[in-house]
């Protein structure tokens, strides 16, 4: 028997309504893209490159085509549509062709009877390269010869607010540094492809967007866009990691091709290059103010890593500058952005999307300068705080909510949870919480405890002129209401909210989650902090259509069996930004502030991270369970780039694919996080009030961990994640 | 190669099994057991916990084979809801969902060991399951509620 809780009255919004899938997903028995099987599947495998950059002198197929059990073997010559994809430009190739441009990318595919028989046939296939020297320095790869007939640059992006020759009483300056960080989620890449008997195929795959999937893959394929049925298969978490195409073509080609079912799964060391991660950057700032702390004039200059291919680069890009001054009244800004290509990894959309990277200068920047005009770091940022009806630096006016001193006032002022006290008794401290942990290597008197604070902003859904929007179709019928709504679940909870907004709406306890799938219309990305906007709000528009046709039915006496509405929910139109990088790009922001306690082992240069307190703009809480889910997660992954997550690439190639070399949090390295305050303040046009809470915990606690090592060791602490010789030598 | 494996009180033959199947593999792809997961299969994340002869143990790391003669149990031992797979849905410790299985199987081998585990003893049980969703706080408190939960223990094995 399965036990399930009844409740007189199922949750509505703003209540902890529990997820729909949680049950299969605590039995095992909630079936992932992983965990897909069909009847004579065969098993894909793709060969990859060993290269940062080569040119393809030969390829033979026929050892692996001449073994027992190998059904398929296909490269760039097997591709029947379009060789290339992207998601902002169509550069990326299906298979290499000629030249490979980053390790790890695919050369072939083979579909054999065993996972194992896969992978050695794919070692069978005989390759050639001329090795070329590879492009990784991103400051060179501006003036560098083109690696890609697009080019290097992906986009220069330059900001001019203001009097970009103004000048401050006070000016600081520095060069930071961000590494690579791997979205890392826990179910790798995965998807099962089934022929349909049409000449089309059905796609079972593990997303973000289905419908960019479907799209994408279509046209690779060279079929129309409705003969890729696609569905989103059971999702092991995201964080931008799967907005981009990675198997989608390759398992559709092989099924098509064999006419069986396929599957492929990628190995851990494999997803590691087989997806996008978070752009490296360099970023250079000077910042100017008023002897009373008043900022006059913010100027960056930052290079960001794109790696081989597009992706989204030019939206990260944009991010990064359009947010790089922080959530401050900033008048001037002369802000320089290059997105550019290299041999490196791809690189592309990771939680916080750009604005993780210049948020860590932006707010050591702040402390800098408080530290010179001998203003308390809080308060300067208090003096400085934007709000509504300011103007940013890309001269758009905030028009919704936006209570950053609120933040920051909550977050600051918040009492040090037990524990986390500045003045520690460090001797009786448990071995496993200090530094260095179960090392045991911490010495009580050469620990030091401090505080760090930061402060960040960021865009929710798409900006610059994207046509975003959301489909839902709403089903009623005997009492029973079925959501229908491509939103990919990929942890974050959507399930749950368009079930408490449908019973809210309609009234109606029992509501059931149809496939998320392209046999309805677009419901965009799980990204961008907006499905709970854009999805949540196709959902109500949808509900809402339904029920008014239920009331008039009703009042017209004349009840129907079946009530059935599709909405579509677009947000308010946005600019893309102009030569100037000006105008009204973005529909709303959301701010969140971290105070990050720390202790580090000074002889050792080890760090401990004892405490996030934080404050966040929810604009209101639909779910707060939810809500709390969101902020722990989205701190650990802050806490990892700040201390431990750091892909190491050298010449192009990836040193720690796995998870014995790439560290992410564990239970003993995270913290317990303690929301001081979730700040409700409805936000016009959002639905129920409410914005995306995804993004900003990741974005401002790596930047306030930072600043807590910084004052912990007196080192200038301008890279993260922050390593034992950054704080010894 | 041809062998039986003991899941969960049940009997599975496996016939033409590869030599170097785990027993990850085998129950997910031989024996339609996919719940214990498959996150990293080198013995770092603990998605794919099982208990063999009651030792908890990261089943990507064990030859299939050579397990014939255990006892295993999985996630799908139970036919109705353990305290902490309760405790789990009622916490919210479930995001993405790929991580809870090993984590279930972990904190219900320690509470077996250790009945009332305080917060840090916790912590460095779980210390082996990686979770990139949560954070661990609602992992945490999931764990605080099952101590609390009246029901005495983990619910005796029952055959799937
Ligand atoms: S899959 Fe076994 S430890 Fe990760
Ligand atoms: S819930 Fe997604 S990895 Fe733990």
């Amino acid at each position: 028997m399965t036990t399930t809780r009844t409740q007189a009255r199922a949750p509505r919004v703003g209540e902890s309504a529990l997820r729909p899938d949680g049950i299969p997903k605590v039995q095992g028995r909630f079936l992932f893209g992983n965990d897909l099987w069909a009847d004579g599947m065969l098993w894909g495998k793709t060969l990859r490159s060993p290269h940062a950059h080569a040119r393809i002198a030969r390829i033979d197929v026929t050892p692996a085509l001449a073994m027992t059990g190998v059904f398929a073997v296909l490269t760039a010559d097997d591709v029947p549509g379009s060789g290339v994809f992207g998601l902002e430009q169509a550069d990326q190739p299906v298979f290499a062709s000629g030249v490979v441009r980053y390790v790890g990318e695919p050369i072939a595919v083979v579909a054999a009877d065993h996972p194992e028989l896969a992978r050695r046939a794919c070692e069978a296939i005989v390759v050639e390269y001329e090795v070329l020297t590879p492009l990784v320095d991103s400051q060179a790869a501006i003036t560098a010869a083109a690696i890609h007939p697009d080019g290097n640059i992906l986009r220069h992006l330059v900001i001019r607010h203001g009097d970009i020759d103004a000048i401050g009483d006070v000016v600081v300056e520095g060069i930071y540094e961000v590494g690579m960080q791997d979205q890392a989620f826990m179910g790798p890449e995965s998807g099962l492809a089934i022929p349909d008997d049409d000449g089309g195929v059905q796609l079972f795959v593990s997303t973000q967007f289905v419908h960019a999937d479907r799209d994408q893959t279509a046209a690779c394929l060279g079929l129309p866009p409705d003969m890729v049925r696609a569905t989103v298969a059971g999702t092991g978490g995201a964080f931008g990691g799967r907005e981009d195409i990675c198997l989608q073509v390759h398992v559709c080609l092989l099924a098509l091709r064999t006419g069986r079912p396929v599957k492929m799964l990628y190995s851990r060391d494999e997803s590691f290059v087989g997806h996008v991660h978070r752009h490296p950057a360099r970023m250079e700032y000077r910042h100017h103010a008023r002897r009373d702390g008043t900022i006059v004039k913010v100027e960056a200059r930052v290079v960001f890593d794109g790696g081989a291919y597009a992706s989204t680069s030019s939206a990260v890009l944009a991010n990064a500058c359009c947010f790089g001054a922080g959530p401050y009244r900033v008048p001037n800004a002369f802000i320089e952005g290059w997105a550019v290509r290299t041999n490196n990894p791809p690189c592309g959309a990771m939680r916080g999307f750009g604005a993780v990277q210049t948020c860590f200068a932006h707010e050591a920047q702040m402390d800098k300068l408080a530290d010179a005009l001998a203003i308390d770091r809080v308060e300067l940022r208090l003096r400085n705080a934007l709000e509504p009806g300011d103007t940013i630096i890309t001269g758009q006016r905030i028009t919704g909510t936006a209570p950053v001193a609120a933040v920051i006032r909550a977050c600051a002022d918040a009492p040090f949870p037990a524990g986390a006290e500045l003045d520690p008794d460090s001797e009786s401290a448990p071995m496993l919480l200090r530094p260095g942990g179960a090392g045991r290597t911490a010495d009580a008197r050469h620990v030091t405890r401090a505080l760090g604070f930061a402060v960040s902003y960021k865009n929710l859904m798409f900006s610059e002129g994207f046509d975003d929007y959301s489909t839902a179709r709403v089903r009623v019928e005997d009492g029973i209401a079925t959501v229908h709504c491509a939103c990919a679940e990929v942890g974050q909870g959507f399930v749950t909210l368009a079930q408490q907004i449908a019973r809210e709406v309609l009234d109606i306890d029992e509501v059931v989650l149809a496939p998320a799938d392209t046999h309805v219309g677009s419901a965009g990305s799980t990204s961008a902090s907006r499905q709970t906007w854009m999805s949540g709000g196709a959902v109500e528009g949808a509900c809402r259509l339904v029920k008014a046709q239920m009331e008039a039915d009703a009042a017209a006496g004349t009840v129907q069996r079946v009530y059935e509405a599709t909405f579509e929910h677009h947000h308010a139109p946005t600019q893309r930004l102009d030569e100037n990088g000006q105008g009204d790009a973005h529909v709303s922001f959301a701010f969140a502030a971290h105070r990050a306690v720390v202790d580090v082992d000074r002889d050792l240069g080890l760090v401990r991270v004892v405490d996030v307190t934080t404050a966040q703009d929810v604009g209101r809480v639909l779910n707060p369970v939810q809500a709390l889910g969101q902020i722990e997660g989205g701190i650990a992954q802050g806490v990892g780039l700040a201390v431990m997550e750091e892909l190491v690439v050298d010449q192009g190639r990836i040193r720690n694919a796995s998870f014995t070399d790439y560290l992410i949090p564990t239970a003993l390295d995270m913290p317990t996080v303690t929301v001081a305050a979730l700040i409700e303040e409805p936000e016009p046009g959002a639905p129920f009030g409410a914005k995306g809470i995804g993004e900003p915990p990741t974005i401002s606690s790596t930047a306030a961990v930072a600043a807590a090592i910084r004052a912990a060791t007196g080192r200038a602490v301008d890279r993260v994640p922050v390593r034992p010789d950054d704080l010894l030598f | 190669m041809t062998y039986a494996l003991h899941v969960n009180g049940a009997e599975h033959h496996v016939a033409d099994g590869w030599p170097g199947e785990s027993l990850l593999y085998v129950l997910r792809e031989r024996i339609e057991l996919p719940g214990a997961k498959n996150a990293c299969e080198q013995g770092e994340c603990g998605s794919c916990s099982v208990l063999v002869d009651g030792l908890l143990v990261c089943s990507c790391l064990v030859l299939a084979e050579s397990v014939s003669g255990c006892e295993i149990e999985t996630i799908e031992r139970h036919s109705a809801l353990s305290r902490v797979q309760q405790a789990f849905v009622d916490a919210g410790a479930v995001q993405c969902g790929f991580c809870t299985p090993g984590l279930v199987v972990a904190i219900e081998d320690l509470l077996d060991r250790e009945p009332e585990p305080d917060e840090l003893t916790v912590r460095e049980a779980i210390s082996g399951n990686l979770c990139r969703c949560t954070g661990y706080g609602r992992i945490l408190e999931a764990v605080r509620r099952a101590v609390a939960d009246p029901r005495a223990a983990v619910p005796p094995t029952e055959p799937s």
